[in-house]
C-alpha cells in the first residue's frame, strides 16, 4: 500500500489545477479517493456527525447486498441445472459446486457489464463537466444484476445502464440529485423495452427449451390464475376452485421455499432470508430507514388483506402473507425502498411513502396481471410522490405550529 | 407624387433581404418552435413513431402556418381586434380541411395512420401563435417567410425525433427495413438484436425532445436561463 500511496502523491501535481493533465483529474481523483480515504475520522470529543461520509455509505450498501448476491449465484446456478435436465425436482443442495460455478458463470457477466458501462458513463460526465466522480454507481451498479433475469442478453444490460445512469441520474444532476432509484429505472427500461427478455416463459431458465416444461416464476404463475386457463410450474393446468389453484400454487412454491428464496426468479431478489440480513445490518448502521421498511411491509400485507377479502379470482385468495415472500417484495422494500435520495425525507412521510408504496405494489399486481411487476413500478412511482408527500407534511407541521402560536 | 412613388420604391427591400431570410432560418435553429418555445409538442408525441407519419405532417404544418399567416397579414387591417381569434380561427379551419381532404384523396393510408391528428392541427400552438405574434403586426409577405420558417423548424424537429423512434422502434427508416427482417430474423436480428418497444411508446418521444433541447442549450451557452 505504501509504494502505491507514493505513487499517487508523485503524480499528484500532474493533475492539479494548471497541472499538465487537470482534464483528467475526476478520474485521478475517484481512484484515489477510492483507495485511499476517507481518512478523516471522529477522533475525539462530541461531533454533531460522525465520519460516514457517501463512499462509506455506498460501501456498507454493498456489504449488506452481498448475501443476496451470494445466494442469487447460487439459486441461478440451481435453475441452469435444473433448465438443464428438464426436471424440477432435482433436490436443492445437490452438486453445490457444479451449481455455483453455474451461478457465476451467468451472473458475474452481468456484474461486470453492469460496472464497466456504468462506470464508464460517470467517468465521461465527470470529464465533460470537470465534477469529481461521484460514488453513487457503486451501489446502483450492484443493484442493477441483482434485479434482471438471470439470462437477459448482455447488451440489453449495457444499454439499460446508460439509460438508466443517463436519463435516471446525469440530467438531474448526478448522484445525490436523481428523482428515482437509478437501478429500478434501468430495470423498468428494459421492462417496457424489451418485454419478452424481462418476463415470459423462456426467460427464467437461461433460455433453455425443454419439451412440456415451463420456466416461469411465481408471479409469472400466478398471473394466469386470472383467466380461464389456470397454469402452474409443471405445465399442469388446474381446474376448478380457487382453493386448489391455490393449494397447487403452494405445492410448487410453498411459504418456506419462498422464504428461503429456492424460487425461480431475477438474480437476487428471490431469497428474503438475504434481504432480511441485508437489512438488519442496513438498520444497525442507521443507514436503512427502519420507518419505511416496516411500513412497506404493513402496506403489503394490507393490500394482500384487501384482495382476500374481495376474493373474485383465485389470485386475489393468495394469502397476504405469501405475496410479501414472492415477487421481489422484500428485496425492493429493503434495498430500493430505502434509498436516502429518493424515498421521502420527513419522518412522517416516510411512513406514508412506504405504506402506500408496499399497497400499490399489491394491488398493481394482482389487478394487472399484465404488469407483474407492481413492486417496482409502485416504487417508482413513490419516487416521483416523494416531494409532493414531504410538502405536505412540511405544510402541515407549519399550520399546526402557526395555529399554536394563535392560541398561546 | 412621381417623387412620394420612388420614396415608397427605395423603401421597398428585396424579397430576400437579410431580414427576411432570417425570418425562415432562425426557427431552425436557435429559435425552434418546438425546443426552444416549447410548443407543438403533443403532436410530437403522437405521430413520430414512423418518419414517413412525420413528414407528412411537417409538411401540412408548413402549408398552413404558411398560408395561414399570408391570409390573417392581408386582413390583419380589416379584422376587428375583439374578434380576431375567431377570424384566426376560421382561416385555420379552412385551411386545414384543405390538407385533410387533400390527405384523404391522395394518401389514405397515411391519412388513416394520422386520423384526428390532423384535425387537431387547429388547435396546434404553434399555428396559433404565429398569427398573433407575428401576422397581425407584419406585411404579407415576411409573414409568409415566417410561416415556412416556423414550419420547416417544427417538420425538422419532427423529422429528427420520429428517425431515432423508427429506427430503434421498428428497424426501419421511411418504411425501408434497416436492421434487416424483424420477422423472418435476418440481418442484425439473426444476431440477437431486437426492437426496442419502448421507442414506441409516447413517453420515449418526450424523452428525446428532452435530450435534443439538452444538446442545443449545452452547445448554445445563451440559451440557458438563469437560475
Amino acid at each position: 500500500m505504501k509504494f502505491l500511496e507514493k505513487i499517487v502523491h508523485k503524480h499528484e501535481p500532474k493533475f492539479a489545477k494548471g497541472g499538465k493533465l487537470e482534464k483528467w483529474n475526476p478520474i485521478f481523483e475517484s481512484f484515489t479517493t477510492l483507495v485511499f480515504t476517507p481518512a478523516h475520522t471522529t477522533k475525539k470529543g462530541s461531533h454533531i456527525r460522525d465520519g460516514v461520509d457517501l463512499k462509506r455509505t455506498m460501501m456498507l450498501v454493498i456489504v449488506a447486498l452481498i448475501p443476496c448476491l451470494l445466494f442469487g449465484i447460487y439459486n441461478t446456478g440451481h435453475y441452469e441445472l435444473v433448465a438443464e435436465m428438464g426436471d424440477r425436482s432435482l433436490p436443492y443442495l445437490d452438486q453445490f459446486w457444479s451449481k455455483v460455478g453455474a451461478g457465476a458463470f451467468v451472473v458475474l457477466p452481468l456484474l461486470v457489464v453492469s460496472y464497466g458501462v456504468g462506470l464508464t458513463v460517470e467517468f465521461v460526465f465527470g470529464v465533460i463537466k470537470g465534477h469529481s466522480l461521484h460514488e453513487g454507481f457503486l451501489v446502483s451498479g450492484m443493484l442493477i444484476p441483482l434485479v434482471m433475469p438471470a439470462d437477459v442478453p448482455l447488451w440489453m444490460v449495457a444499454v439499460a445502464t446508460v439509460f438508466a445512469v443517463v436519463i435516471g441520474k446525469e440530467i438531474f444532476g448526478g448522484t445525490g440529485m436523481n428523482i428515482v432509484n437509478v437501478a429500478l429505472t434501468a430495470r423498468a427500461f428494459l421492462f417496457f423495452a424489451y418485454p419478452t427478455s424481462m418476463s415470459g416463459d423462456n426467460v427464467w431458465m437461461a433460455g433453455k427449451e425443454v419439451d412440456g416444461f415451463t420456466g416461469s416464476t411465481a408471479l409469472g404463475d400466478l398471473a394466469t390464475f386470472t383467466s380461464d386457463k389456470m397454469m402452474v410450474a409443471g405445465s399442469e393446468v388446474v381446474e376448478g376452485t380457487s382453493q386448489a389453484a391455490i393449494s397447487a400454487f403452494e405445492n410448487s412454491y410453498s411459504m418456506m421455499d419462498s422464504f428461503v428464496g429456492m424460487i425461480p426468479g431475477s438474480v437476487g431478489e428471490t431469497s428474503v432470508i438475504a434481504c432480511l440480513a441485508g437489512a438488519a445490518l442496513l438498520l444497525f448502521t442507521g443507514i436503512g430507514s427502519m420507518r419505511i421498511i416496516l411500513s412497506f411491509v404493513i402496506g403489503g400485507f394490507a393490500g394482500g388483506l384487501l384482495m382476500n377479502a374481495i376474493g373474485s379470482n383465485p389470485y386475489m385468495d393468495l394469502p397476504a402473507a405469501h405475496h410479501l415472500l414472492i415477487g421481489g417484495f422484500a428485496f425492493g422494500c429493503v434495498f430500493m425502498a430505502t434509498d436516502p435520495v429518493t424515498a421521502s425525507q420527513t419522518a412522517f412521510g416516510k411512513i406514508i411513502y412506504g405504506f402506500v408504496g408496499g399497497l400499490l405494489a399489491i394491488l398493481i399486481r394482482v389487478l394487472n396481471p399484465a404488469y407483474p411487476e407492481g413492486v417496482m413500478l409502485a416504487i417508482l412511482f413513490m419516487n416521483i410522490m416523494a416531494p409532493i408527500i414531504d410538502h405536505y407534511v412540511v405544510q402541515a407541521n407549519v399550520k399546526r405550529r402557526l395555529k399554536r402560536l394563535k392560541t398561546a | 407624387m412621381s417623387d412620394l412613388a420612388q420614396n415608397q420604391k427605395a423603401d421597398r427591400e428585396p424579397l430576400f433581404s437579410k431580414k427576411n431570410k432570417k425570418l425562415v432560418t432562425d426557427p431552425l435553429t436557435d429559435n425552434n418552435p418546438v425546443t426552444i418555445q416549447v410548443l407543438g409538442i403533443c403532436s410530437a408525441l403522437a405521430i413520430t413513431v414512423q418518419v414517413k407519419q412525420g413528414v407528412v405532417m411537417g409538411l401540412a404544418v408548413i402549408f398552413v402556418v404558411a398560408l395561414g399567416n399570408f391570409i390573417i397579414s392581408a386582413l390583419r387591417n380589416l379584422i376587428p381586434s375583439r374578434i380576431r381569434i375567431i377570424v384566426q380561427l376560421v382561416v385555420v379551419a379552412s385551411l386545414v380541411i384543405i390538407v385533410d381532404q387533400l390527405l384523404a384523396a391522395f394518401m389514405p393510408d397515411v391519412s388513416e395512420q394520422l386520423s384526428v391528428f390532423v384535425g387537431l392541427i387547429i388547435t396546434n400552438c404553434i399555428i396559433m401563435g404565429r398569427f398573433e405574434a407575428f401576422a397581425m403586426a407584419n406585411k404579407p409577405w415576411p409573414s409568409f417567410l415566417d410561416g415556412i420558417g416556423n414550419g420547416l423548424g417544427y417538420a425538422g424537429l419532427l423529422v429528427l425525433v420520429a428517425v431515432f423512434r423508427e429506427l430503434f422502434g421498428s428497424g426501419t427508416l421511411y418504411g425501408f427495413p434497416i436492421f434487416g427482417d424483424y420477422i423472418t430474423g435476418s440481418g442484425l436480428y439473426s444476431m440477437g438484436y431486437v426492437n426496442n418497444n419502448l421507442m414506441i411508446l409516447p413517453p420515449m418521444a418526450l424523452i428525446i425532445v428532452g435530450i435534443i433541447i439538452w444538446v442545443q442549450r449545452s452547445r448554445n451557452k445563451s440559451l440557458q436561463e438563469e437560475h
